[in-house]
This record gives C-alpha cells, sequence and structure tokens, in this order.
C-alpha cells in the first residue's frame, strides 16, 4: 500500500529508512507513537494554557506510519483509496465542533492518554480494558471499507483494526444480551461541541443488534492508512459498521454495554423522523431533506450511484430477512 | 452618468465579481476542501442572499442616514443577487443531480427547502427581466414598483430556503443570524409605510 506522507513535514523529522526498518513489529512502534502522543498531549495541554495550539507538534508523530505486515482481509475493496488529507479534514464529529473542518481544528481538545473500555451489563464477565491492552491483544488487519455518510457523500478508507466480536466474546454476554451499546466520550470541559447548544444529548449513544455487533465486517478500528487513528477521525478506538451510514459508526468510545432493550441512539432521539435505529446505507429510503439514491465520493466531482447496504448486501442482507427496510430505516 | 458614477458603477460591479473569482481560482488550486461541490452550491447561494440583503439595505440607507449613492447601484446589486442564484440554481441541476429532472422534480415537490429555492428562483426571474429603464417605461413607474415589491416576499421565501435546509445536523446558528438581519429590513419598510401614512394623514 502506497503511504504518502503530507509535504509540510521537514526531511530532518521523518524516521531515517535504517531505523523503519528495525521496526518490523507494530507493538514497538505503537509503544513510541503512545509514549509520542502522551507527551505531545501534555505539551499541547501546557501551550494551550499560554494560549497557543500546538497541533504542529502532534502532526509528525501522527503521521508516521506504524503498522505494518499488516493482515489483508477478503472484504477489502480495490476501489482507490480517498486521498488522506480529505479523510482528516473533512469529518463529522460533533464533539470537536459542528462544521466539516472544526473537527481537524479542535482535534487537540481531545486526550485520548490515559484511555480505557468498560465492557458491562449483560455479560458474564464484566470489566474493563485498557488502551494499550487493546492495542496489544488483537491481530490487527487492514480493512478497506467504503464509508457511505447520511449526508450522501463517502470515501474509501482502508482502516486498522480487528472485528469487535473478538472483544466482546472475551466479556460472555449472557442470553439477555440482544443489543450493544456503544458509549462515546464525555468531557463538556474540553471538547466543545458538548459545551455548545447543539441539539444532541450528550454522551454520544449508538447501538446494534447482537448479530449485527458480532458480524465479521464489523470493527473496532485504531487506525487508518497504517498510521494511528487521527483524533478528528475518533481515536483512540472507534466502531466501523461499513453497511451503514457512517454516523453508527461511533467515535472515541469508552464504554460498550450489552442490554436487552433497544437502545436510543443520539440522533434518534434527536431527529427520530430523520434517523433511524437501523440506518443501514438504502438508495431507495430517501432521507427527508435529501434524495440517497446517489453518493459524491470524496474526490470526485459528479455523484455515483449508491448501493443496498453499501455494496455489502452478500455479507449481510441475511441479518434484515423479512424485515420492511422502509419501516425499519 | 457623470464619469465619477462611471468610475463608482465599474468598481462596485468588479467588486460583485470578487466572490465568483475567489470560487473558480480556489475550485483550481484545489482549496475548495474535500467537496469542492458543496462548496460551490453553498457559496453561490449565500452570495445571492448577502446580494439581495444589501439591495434591501439601500432604502434603509437613503431614508435614515440619507446616503443617496446606493440608488445608483440597487439595480446592479439585484442583478448580482439573481447572478448568483442562477449559478447556484445551475450548479444545483448539474453538478449536483446532473440534469435528472425527475430526481429534481422529486425534490422541488417532497423536500420543502427545495421547494422554497425553486419558487425564490422563479419570483427573481420577473424582476431581472423588468429591471431596464425601457421596461420601467413600458409598465410605466407605478405598476413597475408594485411588481418589484416581490423582493419582500423574495427575501422571505429565501431565508425559508436557508432556514429549512440547515444542515444535516439541524444547526440553525447561521440562517438566524441573516433571518434577524432580512426581518430588521423588512420591519424598516413597515416603519417608513406608517411614517409616511401619518405624514399624507396630515
Amino acid at each position: 500500500m502506497l503511504i504518502k506522507l503530507p509535504d509540510d513535514i521537514l526531511s530532518s523529522e521523518i524516521t531515517p529508512e535504517s531505523i523503519y526498518q528495525q521496526r518490523r513489529r507494530f507493538i514497538k512502534g505503537m509503544a513510541l507513537t503512545a509514549a509520542g502522543i502522551t507527551t505531545s498531549a501534555l505539551m499541547s495541554a501546557c501551550n494551550n494554557q499560554n494560549g497557543n495550539a500546538s497541533s504542529s507538534k502532534t502532526a509528525p508523530t501522527q503521521n508516521a506510519p506504524v503498522f505494518d505486515d499488516l493482515k489483508s482481509s477478503e472484504f477489502n475493496t480495490d476501489e482507490e483509496l480517498t486521498k488522506w488529507e480529505h479523510a482528516i479534514n473533512y469529518n463529522n464529529f460533533v464533539e470537536l465542533g459542528d462544521g466539516k473542518t472544526s473537527p481537524i481544528k479542535n482535534a487537540d481538545k481531545l486526550v485520548t492518554r490515559p484511555w480505557s473500555v468498560s465492557v458491562e451489563g449483560e455479560v458474564d464477565k464484566p470489566g474493563t480494558l485498557d488502551i494499550e491492552e487493546i492495542l496489544t491483544q488483537f491481530d490487527l488487519e487492514e480493512r478497506i471499507y467504503r464509508l457511505r455518510c447520511i449526508e450522501a457523500w463517502s470515501m474509501v478508507i482502508p482502516w486498522v483494526g480487528f472485528p469487535l466480536s473478538l472483544l466482546l466474546k472475551r466479556f460472555q454476554p449472557t442470553s439477555k444480551a440482544k443489543f450493544v451499546e456503544f458509549i462515546s466520550i464525555h468531557d463538556p470541559k474540553r471538547l466543545p461541541g458538548q459545551r455548545s447548544d447543539f441539539p444532541l444529548v450528550w454522551p454520544y449513544v449508538e447501538g446494534l443488534r447482537i448479530d449485527e455487533a458480532m458480524h465479521p465486517l464489523t470493527i473496532l478500528s485504531i487506525g487508518m492508512y497504517g498510521k494511528v487513528l487521527p483524533n478528528q477521525n475518533g481515536a483512540p478506538i472507534r466502531l466501523v459498521v461499513p453497511w451503514k451510514y457512517g454516523f453508527k459508526s461511533s467515535k472515541s468510545i469508552v464504554k460498550i454495554r450489552f442490554v436487552e432493550k433497544q437502545p436510543l441512539p443520539s440522533w434518534v432521539q434527536a431527529q427520530p423522523d430523520e434517523y433511524g435505529f437501523y440506518s443501514n446505507v438504502n438508495p431507495l429510503v430517501p432521507h427527508p431533506r435529501w434524495d440517497q439514491r446517489t453518493e459524491r465520493r470524496i474526490g470526485e466531482f459528479f455523484k455515483r450511484d449508491s448501493m443496498l447496504f453499501n455494496g455489502y448486501a452478500e455479507q449481510v442482507a441475511s441479518l434484515y430477512t423479512g424485515m420492511d427496510l422502509g419501516k425499519n430505516f | 452618468m457623470t464619469k465619477n458614477d462611471i468610475f463608482f458603477k465599474t468598481l462596485v460591479f468588479i467588486a460583485c465579481l470578487l466572490p465568483l473569482t475567489f470560487l473558480i481560482t480556489n475550485f483550481f488550486l484545489q482549496k475548495l476542501g474535500a467537496n469542492p461541490v458543496e462548496t460551490i452550491i453553498r457559496d453561490t447561494g449565500l452570495w445571492s442572499l448577502r446580494f439581495l440583503m444589501m439591495t434591501l439595505c439601500i432604502t434603509p440607507l437613503r431614508k435614515l442616514v440619507g446616503w443617496q449613492w446606493g440608488m445608483k447601484i440597487r439595480r446592479m446589486l439585484g442583478l448580482y443577487a439573481f447572478f448568483y442564484a442562477c449559478l447556484h440554481f445551475t450548479a444545483y441541476l448539474w453538478f449536483e443531480e446532473f440534469f435528472d429532472f425527475a430526481a429534481i422534480w422529486t425534490d422541488v415537490m417532497e423536500r420543502p427547502f427545495i421547494t422554497m429555492g425553486f419558487i425564490t428562483f422563479v419570483l427573481m426571474i420577473p424582476l431581472a427581466i423588468t429591471s431596464t429603464h425601457a421596461m420601467i417605461k413600458k409598465l410605466g413607474g407605478k405598476r413597475w414598483q408594485q411588481l418589484h415589491r416581490l423582493v419582500y416576499l423574495i427575501a422571505i421565501t429565501s431565508i425559508l430556503h436557508f432556514w429549512w435546509m440547515a444542515d444535516s445536523k439541524g444547526v440553525l446558528t447561521t440562517p438566524i443570524i441573516y433571518a434577524v438581519i432580512i426581518a430588521i429590513l423588512l420591519l424598516m419598510r413597515i416603519f417608513f409605510l406608517k411614517k409616511s401614512s401619518k405624514f399624507l394623514g396630515k
């Protein structure tokens, strides 16, 4: 895979080839990066108190490719990847502001270390996993997926992650676990979007049916383009459910709950006529304010046709046999 | 027209083309962001609304501050509002829908914000057509004026278009600011009307 380095990095900041070659195992790389991020997060926190943001200081660390020898996946699409610069500049992550370019501007407001994910609810073995444990205990794969936003644009992103089911099974869900609820970070002191009068109730909540959560396409992602997940893309750990609209793929997750009743996702609570629990990509079910039959692939000028289940019908259509997809949108 | 007038109007004419120039330049420099079409559609729409608001400022400025010069550029500003509305509408038809008239019809009939946008555009057409001196003469000053009161309705429909579009997340901050300005500009008309009818009454 070709990983382009942004051209704003000084050549002196790029790791020499010889050293890079020694980092064959991602774990070493991860340890370095994690330390780097912690340091730069602290640095930017200090600098912020003096009134200077220092996002430029964190950039080289975050841009360094750290994952290699990733397992490839049978689910990968061979479509052209979205440019890295677009994938990190055009985001919906309301916690970091409501415009498309606000998340990158406010990226340093999200503090990703220390971080842990607690798993609770209808499980035999509730518990908490530290992010460092998550990063080292799962076999990482590259998953190149289409990402379709409910706003009718799309991207192709090479995620780094592992199937969500591998993590969920560790906690031994009980027979009452019919749904899985994902709760994202709640930090109104730092996150500007959680202080504003934005019409969402915080923290951000999403949910999947248990069979959707256990599906092999559903992953937890900790990186993209071979690099650590940038903050504006949902660092340090996010969900990726490629056959559903992007907002179903919760960012910056801190809690996973197994529940018996269908969870009430934040967007469904805020605008029930526009957002549904399932939110499967479906060109035939229009959003009240726009058509879903077409989408603009970021990087292309004209729109292209959208696909049922975002092109993953072969893998997931059986989950919804007999269901009225218009009613259960 | 005096030499100064010509100079002034030329200057305004060029200034009004700046937003379009920026859009075109930035498009070719690839500086319109990850979704250039979205930027083009939003920017041209917003500039149409801004020119409409500037047009509506001319009379209050004349009556309250005594600035007469505004009258010299009122028609030009109004036509620029129409010009940017044309770009906005064309960008939607071409870049967004690729002239899929069935999809466009569904949009106009079923999506209130697009219905309002369409109405706004249609209402602007007669005003643009009758903007020449020859048309004023042909219609007669009074009828012309009555027709051009449509601009108040256009102000309302265009703000509804903007408001109902919101964005996908339902953030209304910007539409509210524009709505407040439009509301002030329209309320001033009622104020002027009351004042002049009082004056006539005496």
